[in-house]
């Protein structure tokens, strides 16, 4: 449906590569941290780490202006109006369900008064200096780039009323854009926007500053709900092509054998037999980097073959001898262990208020609980892929990609090519949840189509690799001490948090969370308690580590939430009521004064922490719910609230637990704040995918590691929750907001409340606390 | 060896080992690639097509074993009235997210409905438990189910 193309058709209002904003790079607080290739002897990457643990020197920018590539908001970079009268809207943020590709669409296609029926949809290479950034993840794409956005589309409408002036002679004054077509108020003359495009291509792009927007009751898309989703015809009719979908002439297809353990390295192999099987081609080694990890290719052997099957029917028939290296003994059971000691011992102090210590010390009785999150899969239901291919010294890579600038320099550096010998292509995402940001998987096809000598070659993972070889949510173990006063609220406030950073991922050594994971739902609690003391453990990582839906904002959440309704049951108090006596009157916090720099990279005074709004959406969860209606035996309900991401989710959840611990949830209730919605169907859609996924991870999502070695494979040994288990009735209740308020994310911040106001519900209804996810098989001698 | 497989009510030649999985058959030799790829194991549903109106998994599914077979992928799903409605409930309430399991969820539906034109929430728990959905669009599903139904039910 969408036709890519290099060259810009005659007469769009589209310029070659004229005005791509100059980007600044500054050290970025920001939690994805940034990979630079820099090619070095040896075709060595040189990888300069930039993240959470790097003082910010020198003025601090925020939002998109403090990413990568910071913002483009030219017209003629994103916006190509075609003389049969369509509009083309480019999209430089890969699409992984999130509804990116409609809503910036949407955006535009409004601003710019175009008809939807007219509007079509291009993904954009990777290409972040013409761009601006397209690092997706961190639920930031419509909160960075609504304004720039709306800039392009009504930059560009200013562009057609100024082609449809001169092209009458009157003064623009008297021609409006309406409808896809420009009308002249005197005379009643109408061009339609075809008409005018090769002329509108030719006028100066309005100054930022004179550009005129719509003001918010003009809206015709944005802020409206409707189903539209423009790749909804392609997707049920099994049209739309996902990166694992490519198809090149005389592409060959490979299978990876990967060491199971991380750092592990080829000792031998033999590919007698792997040769032998029907449609093999080749096996060719990959080579291995050594750690940390980054998003290099894990090394192996590829088989490559005239089709899949033969690939994974080869790679079966090789015979490899692997030498394991450092992480063999590595043991998720006994590393729990580990976590349990370093919570139990002083650590880094991050936000120390009052004295804590002293109190806890000083205090007759303490309330104190331990929580465990275990390692998780992302599991997205397309499983790595990726496809490329060299002509004449120039590699295109086609590839599912959350980070495509990411993936560009990561195969410029493996190939030894110049950036302008690199083209990614970004197809859709088949799910992503933060896999995608890191894309060893292409890496992998890049260095086989060179070992080909430029033959296109399509690398899939299967299942059984994706689960064993992910960049995984990282294991946590979380321990909480509080001192009730009088009235059962804490008066102290201990937390130490153990859980490897992704930093590890890319360098070696690095211990414990940084302040941007930290920064995730723990530093910045804004409870009324004088003295609180957080503290993070220095714990290593032995695996890869990455980032995962909502990412620490989990565990957190998990325990605080769960800890909240210990600390309410202990005091005789409703946890509805005692929680919001904890939060107290509604007040805006400066994130700095709860000692969190970091503020999502977002600035404090746009974005602080509004108590207020969290009260209201944990009001009306609990309202919308019929919180305190009585419930049958074994049945109940439970709260939770976070703020992440710049948005306020509270939910409340209905659990019956029947007999051997068999969960039923008739409903859920979801308030939510993210500030005025652009697209509120799609953001109901990604509250009702957090709530399912965050009942996997409550109910089914562990990862466990024995001699090194991930012991899952596959969806029958790391289970998803399935329709039959998913909440009968999801209800999502959505604060309504101005467009003058700042956007919140929207496509993590859903997930954090549910496994809590899970936990908080089957405590409701069994009186059974449950401090380790999964739930497992914990209540199985539950008697109804 | 060579193989003749009637997929979307055309008769097509394919040269294939006979216990190459139908779906590698589909996606890699005839470019058919609306069935999708999810797990190899028969666990996920995603590269559910219809062998002789039934839900089969592709992945599970030897290529030998459906020669002569009438094979129906996503990709003919709209020929019939019932996958068209199916098609049509769909996006009216917007189920697809990421879009990757849906051909096979469709599939499933399309299956169900015909089997059962009118499913209660019960069969359609049954049918549709084999397909999974990460990005969890279960409860629009349902509901998508149910509203085709109806859409049949008014059509009849
Ligand atoms: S790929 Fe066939 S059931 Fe999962
Ligand atoms: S829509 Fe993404 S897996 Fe179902």
């Amino acid at each position: 449906m969408t036709q890519s193309s290099a060259t810009t058709p005659p007469g769009a209002v589209s310029r070659p590569c004229d005005a791509a904003a100059e980007s600044e790079q500054l050290p970025s607080p920001a939690r994805r941290k940034v990979l630079k290739g820099a090619l070095a002897a040896a075709g060595l990457v040189l990888c300069l780490r930039q993240s959470g643990r790097v003082a910010l020197a020198g003025a601090q920018k925020y939002g998109a202006a403090g990413e990568p590539g910071g913002v483009v908001d030219n017209p003629l970079v994103f916006v190509a109006i075609h003389p049969d009268n369509t509009v083309t809207v480019t999209v430089h943020r890969p699409e992984m369900g999130q509804g990116i590709r409609t809503s910036f669409a949407l955006v535009v296609a409004d601003e710019l008064e175009a008809e939807w029926p007219q509007v079509r949809v291009e993904q954009a290479p990777a290409d972040q200096a013409r761009y601006g950034n397209q690092d997706t993840d961190g639920s930031r794409s419509m909160r960075h780039f609504f304004e720039p956005m709306r800039r392009v589309g009504a930059a560009a409408r200013m562009m057609l009323e100024s082609a449809a002036a001169a092209h009458w002679g009157v003064p623009v004054s008297e021609v409006v854009a309406e409808r896809q077509k420009v009308w002249h108020h005197g005379s009643g003359r109408k061009l339609s926007y075809g008409e005018l495009a090769v002329q509108a291509a030719r006028e100066p792009v309005p100054e930022a500053a004179a550009v005129r927007l719509k003001r918010p009751e003009q809206f015709r898309y944005i802020g409206k709900s409707s189903s539209r989703l423009i790749d909804g015809a392609d997707i049920v009719a099994g049209r739309a092509l996902y990166g694992i979908d490519t198809r090149l002439e005389g592409m060959l297809y490979a299978v990876v054998a990967r060491p199971a353990v991380l750092g592990g390295k080829l000792a031998h192999y033999d590919a007698q037999a792997a040769l032998a099987v029907p449609g093999v081609v080749k096996v060719v080694e990959i080579p291995s980097h050594p750690l940390p990890a980054l998003s290099y290719p894990l090394g192996g052997v590829a088989v490559l073959a005239r089709n899949t099957w033969a690939a994974i029917k080869g790679r079966e028939a090789l015979k490899i001898r692997w030498e394991e290296g450092p992480n063999r003994h590595f043991d998720s059971q006994r590393f729990e262990t580990e976590l349990q000691q370093a919570v139990r011992r002083p650590a880094k102090v991050v936000r120390d208020q009052g004295d804590a210590m002293g109190v806890l010390r000083e205090a007759g009785r303490r309330i104190e609980a331990e929580y465990y999150l275990p390692f998780l899969a992302h599991a997205s239901m397309e499983p790595p892929a990726a496809t490329a291919r060299i002509v004449d010294g120039h590699c295109e890579v086609w590839a599912p990609v959350q980070d495509p600038q990411g993936t560009r320099d990561l195969v410029t550096g493996l190939l030894g090519l110049k950036e302008s010998d690199v083209t990614v292509h970004v197809t859709l995402l088949g799910g992503a949840f933060g896999r995608k940001s890191l894309a060893d998987f292409a890496g992998e096809a890049a260095v086989l189509t060179k070992a080909m000598g430029g033959t296109p070659v399509k690398v899939t993972w299967t299942r059984e690799d994706d689960i064993r070889h992910d960049y995984y949510q990282a294991v946590a173990l979380e321990r909480l001490e509080a001192v009730a006063g009088p009235d059962g609220l804490p008066v102290a406030w201990l937390h130490r948090s153990a859980s490897p950073t992704e930093d590890a991922t890319f360098e070696a050594g690095a211990e414990g969370e940084d302040s941007s994971e930290y920064g995730m739902g723990m530093i910045n609690i804004p409870f009324r308690i004088p003295n609180v003391r957080l503290e993070i453990p220095g714990v290593p990582a032995y695996t890869r580590i990455g980032w995962f839906r909502s990412v620490y904002n989990i565990a957190h959440g998990f325990a605080i939430q769960s800890f909240i309704d210990e600390l309410a049951h202990a005091a005789g108090r409703d946890p509805l009521e005692y929680q919001l006596a904890l939060i107290g009157p509604p007040r805006r916090i400066d994130p700095r004064t709860l000692s969190d720099e970091w503020n999502y990279g977002e600035s404090p005074q746009r974005y602080p922490l509004d108590t207020g709004r969290l009260h209201a959406v944990i009001e009306r969860a609990a309202r919308e719910a019929g919180w305190g209606r009585s419930l049958g035996k074994g049945r109940g309900l439970g709260l939770a609230a976070t703020y992440s991401f710049m948005s306020y989710a509270a939910a409340v959840i209905e659990v019956q637990v029947g007999a051997g611990g068999k969960i039923d949830i008739p409903r859920v209730d979801i308030a939510f704040d993210c500030g005025p919605q652009v697209n509120p169907d799609r953001v109901r859609a990604q509250l009702e995918g957090s709530c399912i996924m965050g009942l996997t991870v409550a109910r089914y999502g562990e990862i466990t590691f024995r001699d090194g070695r991930v012991q899952q494979s596959n969806f029958n040994d790391f289970p998803v929750l399935r329709l039959p288990e998913s909440p009968r009735d999801i209800r999502i209740h959505m604060q309504p907001a101005g467009f003058e308020v700042p956007l919140g994310g929207v496509g993590e911040p859903g997930l954090p409340p549910i496994a809590p106001a899970l936990v908080n519900a089957i405590f409701a209804a069994t009186g059974r606390r449950i401090r380790r996810l999964p739930l497992g098989t914990q209540l199985a001698d539950w008697r109804a | 060896m060579a193989l003749t497989l009637r997929i979307n009510e055309r008769s097509i030649a394919v040269e294939a080992a006979a216990d190459t999985p139908l779906l590698w058959v589909l996606r890699d030799e005839l470019g058919l690639t609306g069935a999708k790829f999810g797990c190899g194991m028969g666990l996920c549903g995603a590269c559910t097509v219809h062998v002789e109106g039934q839900p089969v998994r592709t992945c599970v599914t030897p290529v030998g074993a459906v020669e002569g077979k009438s094979i129906t992928t996503i990709e003919g799903a709209g020929h019939d009235p019932i996958g068209r409605a199916v098609q049509a409930a769909w996006l009216a309430l917007g189920v697809p997210q990421c879009g990757y399991c849906q051909a096979g969820q469709i599939m499933s539906a399309v299956a169900l409905l015909r089997n059962t034109p009118e499913p209660t929430d019960g069969d359609i728990d049954a049918a549709m438990a084999g397909n999974i959905c990460r990005c969890g669009t279960y409860p629009r599903i349902r509901t998508a189910i149910h509203r085709a139904a109806r859409e049949l039910r008014e059509a009849r």
